[in-house]
């Protein structure tokens, strides 16, 4: 009777593995580019910041109608992959990771870049004086002192992602255990006007975030009060 | 090679001169400088000794922090040429810059850049050289002897024990007071292995009695690994008492250069009666106290290993703090 109550933790279980994806991926492409934007001397580097941050204020919608352009095999780049790589963008999980990818970026970006940007100039200096090389200074010394920002950058990139609905309606739609995530398993059943349900996955996602902020602010107060360094 | 094709920007590379009978440094630097005052060319030259200390003095925005980091590879100029022993570090008319990396330089920042990360120990280890790739074999046969001579982990242990660190060194640095962390910065700046040693005023943020102490730490160290050092100071008793020489810099070029005891004095007042009846030595000396004593001031000078007292009015007191150098006049009286 209750057949219609019945959470399936699929949609939940797909959302947590995208997030999942996607934040390890961001976190090895994040990190050489948050690096680069902060110590590179292009003077055309402030573009690329733009176009990194564009997501944050893009409504996803945008995004993903031009993903969805883009990877159409009806297209000539979608056609290429289709042929060549024998790869499917559209309405598959792989297009929902590179999706989200894009979508994500800035959430890890910009803490991480804040952290570099935070860092004494003279760190990295005094540790070439010391004849150690970018990639020696990038782990030993920079990283470390921005444990804080990475965490967050993390975190938040994790749970932008779970929080995505715009983008992967348009390039994913609603195929169960392929593209079916959380925040659209809530959007069927409201259309399907099965509300008790829809809450129960609303419920979830919202102690999900909640904890997840929780853990990111309390990071930060940790390293703010204990950390604090002269 | 080196010096054929850099003849005509390096001070005394002559063709043909044998590289023995060359100096151990040969610097020379040009670079527009963007400073309160407006736009001002850098053009500095000079060349040093090998062993010998060099102290740069001059006021503020003269350009002596440019001229360390231009030594370290971390400012960039338009004119230059740099080289130490039988190493090229900079030549613009060559298209040569060696990256600071690879550079054997010890460099010690006015506010330490101590990584907060690591342990006093850890901060010393990560100076090391490692073995194989990090100091190329052309600059170790530039490094001192005494480096050479020493195994790694006993480098490590000399030096917490030269500098007292001993106890600390499972420390981070955030748990250190000012004058620890200007030894664990010298220490760091020395496991590395250097030719070189610089030190941007490295003293500026202590005390007297710290900054005593640790003029007494350089010392040392200059003395147990024989060190080539180039010292930025506006602290006259530092210079007098570290360098073997030194250079007075003021808008971006060499003022005066010369004997810290000869250059300082030299720019001290004129003595007021000066004449062959009279003749004067004039000697440099450190105020150590300054004492009342009734209606007059006694105060205490230090020169070399003598200190002696002398009586000045409270007008003239008024005008002295301890650590102030003074040039003390005496004159012959015919009785």
């Amino acid at each position: 009777m209750n057949d219609h109550l019945t959470i399936d933790w699929q949609p939940l279980w797909l959302s947590l593995k995208l997030a999942s994806v996607t934040m390890l991926i961001l976190l090895v492409i994040g990190i050489p580019l948050a690096w680069w934007l902060a110590y590179s001397r292009r003077r055309w580097k402030f573009a690329v910041e733009a176009v990194i941050s564009l997501p944050m204020v893009l409504p996803p919608s945008v995004l993903g109608f031009y993903l969805l352009l883009a990877f159409s095999p009806g297209n000539d780049f979608g056609r290429f992959l289709d042929h060549y790589l024998d790869l499917r963008l559209v309405f598959t999980f792989p297009g929902l990771v590179l999706a989200s990818l894009i979508y994500s970026l800035p959430f890890m970006v910009n803490p991480v870049l804040a952290g570099f940007r935070g860092l004494p100039a003279d760190w990295k200096e005094a540790s070439h004086t010391l004849g150690k090389s970018e990639l020696v200074t990038l782990f030993r010394i920079l990283l470390p002192n921005i444990r804080a920002s990475l965490i967050t950058g993390a975190v938040l990139s994790f749970a932008h992602t779970i929080g995505e609905f715009g983008v992967v309606m348009m390039i994913g739609g609603s195929i169960p255990g392929q593209t079916k995530v959380a925040s659209v398993a809530i959007y069927d059943e409201v259309l399907s006007t099965n509300y008790p349900l829809a809450n129960r996955y609303a419920i979830v996602l919202l102690v999900l975030s909640f904890l997840i902020l929780l853990l990111v602010y309390g990071i930060n107060h940790y390293y703010n009060k204990y950390k604090t360094l002269p | 090679m080196d010096s054929q094709r850099s003849s005509n920007t390096s001070p005394s590379a002559v063709p043909g001169n044998q590289p023995d009978q060359r100096p151990f440094l040969e610097f020379h630097a040009k670079k527009l400088l963007h400073t309160a005052q407006g736009k001002e060319w850098l053009d500095i030259r000079f060349s040093l000794e090998k062993g010998q200390t060099l102290a740069i003095y001059g006021p503020s925005g003269a350009g002596k922090t440019t001229l360390l980091r231009i030594l370290a590879g971390l400012t960039e100029v338009s004119k230059g040429f740099i080289r130490l022993g039988d190493q090229t570090w900079l030549d613009t008319v060559g298209r040569k810059c060696q990256p600071t990396r690879h550079r054997a330089i010890g460099f010690v920042f006015q506010d330490f850049a101590l990584f907060p990360n690591l342990t006093v120990r850890k901060q010393l280890e990560y100076a090391l050289p490692r073995p194989t790739k990090a100091i190329p074999a052309s600059t170790a046969s530039t490094a001192s002897t005494a480096f050479r001579a020493t195994a790694e982990p006993p480098l490590i242990d000399e030096l917490l024990s030269l500098m007292e660190l001993e106890a600390l060194q499972h420390h981070h640095p955030a748990l250190l007071s000012g004058g620890q962390q200007q030894r664990v910065a010298l220490a760091r700046a020395i496991a590395r292995r250097p030719s070189l040693l610089l030190l941007d005023e490295p003293l500026s943020a202590l005390d007297d009695e710290m900054r005593n102490k640790l003029q007494e730490y350089i010392g040392k160290v200059q003395q147990r690994y024989h060190l080539t050092t180039i010292l930025v100071s506006h602290h006259l008793p530092e210079i007098l008492r570290l360098a073997d020489t030194a250079i007075t810099l003021k808008h971006g070029r060499i003022e005066s250069q010369g004997p810290p005891a000869t250059l300082f004095r030299a720019n001290a007042p004129a003595p007021l009666t000066s004449t062959a009846q009279s003749p004067q030595i004039s000697l440099c000396a450190t105020i150590t106290a300054i004492v009342p004593a009734g209606d007059h001031f006694i105060i205490t000078v230090r020169y070399a290993t003598s200190s002696f007292d002398i009586s000045v009015t409270p007008q003239q007191a008024a005008n002295m703090s301890i650590g102030q150098v003074v040039s003390v006049y005496i004159q012959h009286l015919e009785v």
